[in-house]
């Protein structure tokens, strides 16, 4: 068989092929499928070899088991289950010196914050420094509250598509949204406290 | 400071940011070396599947007791059973005579 008849094959024919002994086949999914799952890992993780260590680790896990998916749900449902669950054990092993200030902010985010103070308006969503200081504050959080925010704040999922990808109940997840917002505007007050005392 | 607006702003710049999707060069290649020299090794799952098997050994073994409990009993037949029933029972009418 070629390539191109390879890539015309539906997932779970592909699955199928995998599971009957033919490994070749798992090769279109993971070409199909990583750039969503490296830019998931890139929400998490800063540095590429990191970023392309979790991706390589949910690959892993989701050929070994392959065997699990049941097929009631897209593919790539279950991918993302497996990457979201492994980001999150990324995190909570990798859990950063999260008292970093923003004492050590760049000339740009210190200019940012400043036109923030000055005008909200005038102060751009889309800067360079905004970006980069929000990746400070995610930073910042501890593990669940950081997924919490990535998923329900930043990707705007619901509350039960979260529960559903971490395997956490609906109450816990909104504890643990109801917690990392209040996280987030403790980091924030810092802030507030760091630069403005 | 307004700290509400300035979160509603930083997630808003988090929003705004385009996913990175780009894969690094021949990492499909890497991948699927990777699994061919069975470089996994899924400890959990390994974990998992001892702790199924001693289970279902516990669970053999306490069927098989049980059933070999209950035969022997079957098997002393119910002579045996009937008499220790008796002396249970007339035990405690024994010694309401001693009292009287």
């Amino acid at each position: 068989m070629t390539d191109s008849s390879h890539m015309e094959r539906s997932d779970a024919e592909l699955i199928a092929a995998v599971l009957k002994g033919d490994m070749a086949s798992f090769e279109p999914l993971v070409a199909k499928y990583s750039p969503r799952l490296f830019a998931t890992a890139r929400r998490y993780a800063r540095r590429e070899d990191e970023v392309e260590d979790v991706v390589q680790e949910i690959w892993s896990k989701a050929y070994h088991k392959l065997s699990s998916f049941r097929g009631d749900a897209p593919f790539e449902h279950w991918l993302m289950r497996m990457a979201v669950r492994t980001c999150y054990d990324f995190l909570r092993e990798h859990q950063r010196n999260r008292e970093n200030t923003f004492t050590e902010l760049t000339t740009e985010e210190d200019d940012w914050i400043e036109r923030f103070i000055a005008s909200p308006e005038g102060a751009s969503e889309h800067a360079k420094a905004a970006k980069q200081l929000v990746q400070r504050l995610l930073d910042m959080l501890p593990p669940p509250a950081r997924l919490i925010i990535q998923l329900l704040e930043i990707e705007d999922r619901s509350v039960k598509e979260i529960s559903a990808m971490t395997g956490w109940s609906v109450p816990l997840v909104k504890v643990r949204a109801f917690r990392a917002r209040a996280e987030m505007k403790k980091c924030l007050a810092r802030i507030a406290r760091d630069k403005y005392l | 400071m307004n700290l509400e607006n300035l979160q509603h702003k930083l997630l808003a710049a988090a929003r705004s940011a385009p996913a990175d999707g780009r894969v690094p060069f021949a990492f499909e290649k890497r991948i699927m070396a990777r699994l061919a020299s069975g470089a996994h090794v899924d400890q959990l799952g390994a974990w998992g599947v001892a702790l199924w098997r001693a289970a279902i050994s516990c669970v053999a073994i306490m069927v098989l007791s049980g059933a070999w409990s209950l035969w022997s009993n079957y098997d002393q037949g119910s002579n045996e059973f009937s008499q220790e029933f008796e002396t249970a029972v007339f035990a405690s009418a024994g010694s309401v005579d001693d009292v009287q």
